[in-house]
């Protein structure tokens, strides 16, 4: 009996898929964008640019992303005339926002924990600070962030099901949409809503190894 | 009435009611937070008997509640919960994040007891053991004593981040500061000040309790080394 139900439901819960995948590879692109760029800002010799992009960062980890995405929806349009043109880019901004935001540290301490002589031996070869950064600092930062940006990404994929409440045709939309059709299959509803998203989840894991035997190597320190 | 525009007096009227939801916020994430100290324990210990189907299986029951959204374990617990038959009983609101949060937190707080384990000094496991101590005493007097020190800011980050979490219980109809805008912006049609003073009382509470954890882990690290220093000195001095 639940293997009927089961397979009445799988193709259900299916129709939602592609809005959840969309929108974690649009907060994960965006996202990570937001990471350099306010990391590296948070880096800069400009005090104006350190102090706002510092205000951004305890703005987005000081507050709760449902906030965030309450906020984003309700109120940009209303505040600023700017009409986001869906509610997919509501979602998309606030996670890439407030997952920018954490992973930023992520940026600003790995750049940071590249061993001092590493610069120092860069400065006496006589590279530009832009070089240094480019050449030497950057590529031994991004492998120690790997690890971290995998965990992220496994955050993502779980704040996607924060979508479905501003009213995204997501997987969870769907399943609420079966549990109200017929409250019974509530249970094998969500338990199946909770293996869709064990299984995205899977590859992410995955990769967040690969990633963290990658890092281990080719760090100096 | 719709607002188009940002009104302080909409802000100073919708303030006093959006704070009642404060105490059920702060209750909620103390409750939950407890819970997940707790229920950690009982991770870290089933993941330490030694049997390898049993510690695979506890292995990959943490990995699925880590990695699937504690959102629609929310719903899980509160919609189908009574629904499975024989077990099934219905449960409040309050109850149901409780659960929900504190089991999907547990999983991350089971991990940070493990690595404060896993970072005791394997010599000082076996020192234990060639000066006989017991079980509970080598736990007791030995372990813990160098576990716990250095997991409290974790520990502390992690209240700060279910204290950012527990809005979601929103979702399931308890009335925390969330809620309370909510139901003011369906009210009066408009969200933008009640949504905003739901964020300022978040950045308000959980800014200055950050700051703390800094100069608590500071504290913890600085004393941390100066005592592995100093008992690097004593063994040298033993020597």
């Amino acid at each position: 009996m639940t293997i009927n139900a089961m397979m009445e439901i799988f193709p259900v819960l299916m129709q939602g898929i592609t809005i959840t995948i969309t929108v974690l590879l649009a907060a994960a692109f965006f996202g990570y964008l937001m990471a350099f760029v306010a990391g590296l800002c948070r880096l800069s010799n400009n005090i104006v640019l350190r102090k706002f992009t510092g205000f951004y960062v305890e703005v987005f980890r000081g507050t709760s992303l449902i906030v965030q995405l309450f906020w984003l929806y309700y109120a940009i349009p209303i505040l600023f005339g700017i009409e986001l043109g869906s509610n997919w880019w509501a979602g998309v901004i606030a996670i890439a926002l407030n997952y920018g935001a954490y992973m930023s540290e992520v940026v600003r301490g790995s750049i940071l924990s590249v061993a001092k002589g590493q610069t120092e031996a860069a400065t006496a070869l006589n590279m530009s600070r832009f070089q240094r950064m480019r050449l030497v600092i950057f590529p031994q930062a991004v492998r120690m962030m790997l690890p971290e940006f995998g965990n992220y990404l496994i955050q993502m994929l779980k704040a996607t099901s924060l979508v479905s409440l501003i009213g995204m045709t997501d997987i969870l939309y769907y399943g609420d949409i079966l549990r109200s059709n017929d409250l019974s299959q509530a249970p094998v509803v969500y338990l199946l809503v909770l293996v869709f998203y064990f299984i995205m989840a899977l590859p992410l894991i995955w990769l967040t190894r690969k990633m963290e035997q990658i890092s281990k190597k080719g760090v100096a320190s | 009435m719709n607002n188009n525009s940002w009104s302080w007096e909409t802000f100073f009227d919708a303030f006093p009611i959006v704070i009642q939801g404060i105490g059920i916020t702060l209750g909620l994430t103390i409750t939950c937070y407890l819970f997940a100290l707790v229920f950690g324990l009982v991770w870290t210990f089933l993941r330490r008997i030694p049997n390898k189907p049993f510690h695979w299986v506890v292995t990959w029951v943490m990995e699925f509640i880590r990695s699937t959204p504690p959102l629609v374990q929310l719903f899980f617990i509160y919609y189908a919960w009574p629904m499975i038959p024989v077990v099934g009983v219905t449960l409040s609101p309050f109850t149901s994040a409780v659960l929900g949060l504190g089991i999907h937190f547990s999983t991350y707080i089971g991990e940070v007891y493990r690595s404060g384990i896993d970072n005791v000094d394997k010599g000082q496991w076996e020192a234990s053991r060639a000066l006989n101590f017991s079980t509970r005493q080598k736990w007791t007097k030995i372990v813990l004593p160098q576990a716990i020190p250095p997991t409290v800011p974790m520990l502390g980050n992690y209240l700060i981040i279910m204290f950012k979490e527990v809005p979601l219980a929103s979702t399931i109809g308890v009335v925390g500061i969330l809620q309370m805008a909510n139901n003011y912006g369906a009210q009066h049609w408009t969200y933008i000040e009640p949504l905003t003073i739901v964020a300022i009382l978040f950045l308000v509470m959980s800014y200055p309790s950050a700051i703390l954890i800094k100069k608590l882990e500071n504290r913890v690290n600085g004393n941390f080394n100066k005592k592995s220093a100093l008992s690097t000195i004593e063994k040298g001095g033993a020597a």
